[in-house]
Formats: structure tokens, sequence, C-alpha cells
């Protein structure tokens, strides 16, 4: 897959230097990698700022079936001749709708739906690869991404979808917040709580297809949870938890293409495993840190003062 | 503790802002409630008590909207339940949200002010005016930038009332607000609850009649159907009866010394 396999064994040549040393150097030399980094970047918005809405909703499992249902809608678009993105798009939308409406009506069938379109999803993207002459090798890019060959115009496409998510939380974030804190309220208030978890739904659909870019469907997930739960350990506000959520991000997508490029590794498993490090160790310091103040404080919380 | 001067059993001529007529809703099979009357009358402060799924909390969510009537009707500040909700503040039994919800108080509380102003865009200056206001007034100032999941049972409590009065309701709902809190904070939310009376009509659900009817106006018994007294009435022997779980025995009682005077059209 990396066109410059020349450039790597001279890298390669003059170890001993700093690895991230090299890494920048690269970095200056070749568009795909200022490509690559910039995708990660534009990623970790979505994946900071809707990933905390899917952690603190816990709706994961929800996101992961709406990230594999994506394949069909890819495949679909692959045979037809239609960019794979936008195939993406339209299935991922679809399922968040789907699976919206049938939480919203039939409250107990939720898990079972998501479960089957999860694999629906990925049977008819799978059949629509396989019959699609000349595209078969592509199924692993979608699957677990291939950050290193995201086209240069697709970095639009990647920031208008940003912007789509930025406006619209920024426009209904009372909304937004108030039906992922406490839905009964919310409806007491008048707001159309129908309406605005299938938007939040829909949100995530776009954010999965962001991701999709830069770690493929099965690894979205990860990007979609880790970044924030991380925050979740240390702030206790929701802005807080999407700006730090998105700083992490970005962290783990730059580091990650950097420590991948040396040793001529994926680049999204690598990030993966990086995002899924720093979260263990981050969740057991955090329930020393929170075990520690309250020995320090034992009384306080028990009287209600 | 009650005002004994704002007393509005004298002045009845006052509309009702909750009215039910001939209310039935049953989930499946059993019913839950049968021929339910009841008024609400502008500036009361009701209890409603009865035994455990007495119907209870199905009667609140019937008034808040939040289910619809299989028979009979409900009026609420003159409109239907669902269009009158935005002027009831509601006060929950057990919180409806996650407690470790990264959220702080005063966050919670400007929730409240949800359909107020425009649709787009944060919250005002005025809302948060309004929110520090609510949290003064049920003495929770110095809880505002505590995270909600650090509150005791009674603080919690407060915090949900705030954000229940941040909506200037003309009506406020309250199921079984003592609940999960001590006997000596009861007291101290009570007390609270007969100074907002002042300006606002209470209908509160409770457990402990013998506490309540020192506070409230009126006390309705609720077990699938509904009997009413005036707490004036509401003493010693009666309490004891009540306590000795036969509601309907309170349903006798009050029939028979015919005091069920300001209800109205009473079904019994």
């Amino acid at each position: 897959m990396r066109e410059p396999a020349t450039d790597t064994l001279t890298t390669s040549a003059n170890r001993g230097t700093d690895p991230m040393q090299d890494f920048i150097q690269a970095l200056g030399q070749h568009a795909f990698l200022q490509t690559a980094l910039l995708a990660g970047l534009l990623a970790s918005l979505g994946c900071g700022v809707i990933g905390t809405f899917v952690v603190v909703k816990r709706i994961a499992f929800m996101a992961g079936g709406i990230a594999h249902s994506v394949l069909g809608g890819m495949g679909a678009a692959l045979y037809f001749g239609f960019d794979p993105l936008l195939g993406a798009l339209a299935a991922a939308v679809l399922s968040a709708l789907l699976i919206g409406l049938v939480r919203l009506a039939w409250n107990a069938q939720e898990d079972t739906l998501i479960g089957a379109l999860w694999a629906i999803g990925m049977a008819i993207g799978i059949l629509f690869i396989a019959k699609t002459p000349g595209y078969t090798t592509d199924l692993m890019s979608f699957l677990f991404g291939n950050i290193l060959l995201v086209p240069r115009r697709e970095l639009w496409f990647m920031a208008g979808l940003d912007l789509v998510l930025l406006v619209t939380v920024m426009l209904f974030y009372r909304q937004l917040l108030a039906v992922t804190f406490d839905e009964e309220f919310a409806r007491l208030r008048g707001v159309p709580v129908a309406f605005f978890y299938l938007l939040l739904l829909c949100l995530v659909a776009v954010t999965v297809v962001l991701l999709i870019q830069v770690v493929g469907l099965i690894l979205v997930i990860a990007l979609l949870t880790l970044p924030a739960a991380i925050a979740g350990h240390y702030v206790h506000s929701l802005g807080g938890m999407m700006l730090i959520a998105t700083l992490l991000g970005g962290v783990f997508t730059s580091a990650g293409l950097a420590l991948s490029y040396g040793p001529d590794l994926p680049a999204g498993p690598t990030m993966i495993l990086l995002a899924g490090s720093v979260y263990v160790v981050s969740a057991v310091l955090s329930r020393v840190l929170a075990r520690r103040r309250a020995r320090r404080r034992p009384l306080l919380t028990a009287t209600g003062v | 503790m009650t005002p004994d001067g704002a007393l509005p059993s004298e002045t009845s001529i006052k509309d009702p802002v909750i009215s039910i007529r001939d209310l039935g809703f049953s989930y499946g099979e059993s019913p839950v409630l049968e021929g339910v009357d009841l008024d609400v009358l502008d500036g009361e402060f009701v209890g409603l008590v009865g035994p455990n799924a007495g119907g209870k909390s199905t009667l609140l969510k019937l008034i808040l909207g939040l289910l619809e009537p299989q028979q009979g009707r409900i009026r609420v500040l003159g409109q239907s339940p669902r269009q009158a909700v935005r002027r009831v503040g509601y006060v929950p039994q057990f919180p409806t949200f996650p407690r470790d919800f990264p959220i702080s108080v005063e966050q919670v509380v400007l929730t409240g002010r949800l359909g107020f102003g425009p649709m787009l865009g944060w919250y005002r200056a005025t809302d948060r005016a309004a929110a520090h206001q609510a949290l003064a007034e049920v003495e929770a100032m110095d809880l505002a930038h505590r995270r909600i999941g650090t509150l005791s049972g009674g603080q919690l409590q407060r915090v949900l009332l705030a954000r229940a009065l941040v909506a200037e309701p003309a009506i406020l709902i309250l199921d079984e607000p003592t609940a999960n809190i001590d006997a000596r904070m009861e007291g101290d939310i009570f007390d609270l609850l007969a100074r907002l009376n002042v300006r606002l009509t209470i209908l509160v659900v409770s457990h402990d009649i013998a506490f309540i009817s020192g506070y409230v106006d009126r006390v309705a018994c609720l077990n699938r159907t509904l009997v009413c007294h005036t707490t004036e009435r509401v003493d010693g022997d009666l309490i004891h009866q009540l306590y000795g779980d036969n509601v309907r025995q309170v349903a006798h009682a009050g029939a028979g010394h015919g005091h069920a005077h300001h209800l109205g059209q009473q079904g019994h």
C-alpha cells in the first residue's frame, strides 16, 4: 500500500536517531503523510464532540451497529459506481434512524435489532464487494481503514462533516444535553425528545463516516468511546469532556501515525492500541486517585452537610 | 406551619387548576384507576396519599401528560395536560437520570429553563439569573458548582425542586419528595413548600398522612378510586384508620360525616 518504499528504506537505514524525528522529517517531504495527519486531526474533532455524547448516553453498542451496517452502503455504492463515502453516509444515517425509531416505539427489542442490523449490513456489503469487479482488495481498507490512502480532496469532505457536527451541536446544545441527561424531564419541558434523540443518532452516524476514513469501520467504536471515556475520568462537565476528548483524539491519531511509520505498521490499529493502553492506565489511575480522595475526607459525603 | 390566613377553602369561588372527571386507566388487564374525580383549586396545597400501587404515580403521570387517559378527562389550567405541562413544575420521586452524569447542579437547574426563549443557542443571562434565584429560594446556592452525583438525598431533592421552580410554574407537583431523606430534612422541605404555596398551587404525593396533614389544606386518598378530606377533619382517629391501611374505611368515614364539602362533584 505504501508507495514510497524507498523512503522507508532510507529512514530505517539511519536508525539510532529518534524515530519521532524521522517521522517529522518524512512529514516535511511527503504530502500523503501531511494529508494523513490532517485527516486524523479532523476525525478527532468528531470523536471528541460526539464521542462524549456516546459515552454519557451509553449508546456505544448502538454506535457499533451503525458503524458496521455502513459496509452495506459502501458495497452498494462501489457496485453501482458511486463514491463509497456517500454510500457510507447514506447507510449510516438510515441505520441510525431505524435503530432510533425502533427504540422509541418498542423499548425492549432494541439490542436484538442492533445486532441484526450490524450483521445484515456487513453481509450486504460483502456480497456487493464480491460482485464488483476489481475492487475486492479494498475490503480491508474499509474494515480497518488506511489513513495513508486518504486523498487530499477527501479532507474537504471531512471538514464539511465536522462543520455540520459542530454547528448542529452548538445550535441545539441545550436540547441535546437535556435529552441525553434526563429524557423524561426534557419531555415535560416541551422538548421534542424523539426528534432530538434521532438527531443525536444521526450525528453519531456522521461521526462514524468521519472516523471510517482513519481507522476503518471495525475500529471506529474505539475512537468514538476511548478518548471521551478517558476525559470522563478527570473532568465533570460535558463541555470539558468534549474539549479533552478532542485533544486526546488528536494525540492518539497523530502519535499512532508517527509510531506506525518507522516499523511500517498499519496506522489504524496502532492508534487504537495506543488509545486502549492509555484508557486502561487511566482507568486504574483515576480509581486510585478517587480512593485516596475518599480516604482524605471520609465524613463529608456521608453526613450530607 | 401552614399559613392559616391563606387557606383557600373559604374562598371556594376560585377556578380549579386541575380538573379530573371520571378518569380511568389500566396497565393491561388490571385497572389502576377507576372513576376518579378530583378538583384542585387555585392556591391549594393538596396531599395525595394511599397505599403502594394505589395509583398515585399513575395519576401524576396522567396529569403531566406522560400517559393518556383511557377513560374520562383531565384539564390542567384549562388545557389538555400536554399543552399545560410547561406551566407545571414536577419533582419526581427518583431522579430519572444517571447519578454519575458529568453535570453541575447549576446546569441541571438550567435544564428547567428549556422552553423559554429561542429554540437555538445557549442559555441567556436571564436564564442564569432565574437559576440562581431558584437555587437561592431552596437554600442551595452553595451547591451550584457541585457535580450532581456528589449530593446527599436531601440536597438532591432541593436541587430537583429548584429545577422545577426555575420554569416559573403555576402548579407544583411532587412525588414523595421526602421518601429518601431523614425526618429532620423532611420538615425543612415541607416548610419550604408551605412558603411556596403563597404563590403556587401544590399537589404532593406522600405515604405519610400524619406528617403532611400539618401542612396541607386537604388530603386526597387514592386507592384505585378517590376519596377526599379537608385537614380540619383529619384527626387522630382517622389517621389511625389510615395507618391501619384500610383506605376504604376512610371513604365511609368521610361520606358519613358529610364533609367532603368543597370537592364538588366527588364521586362518593
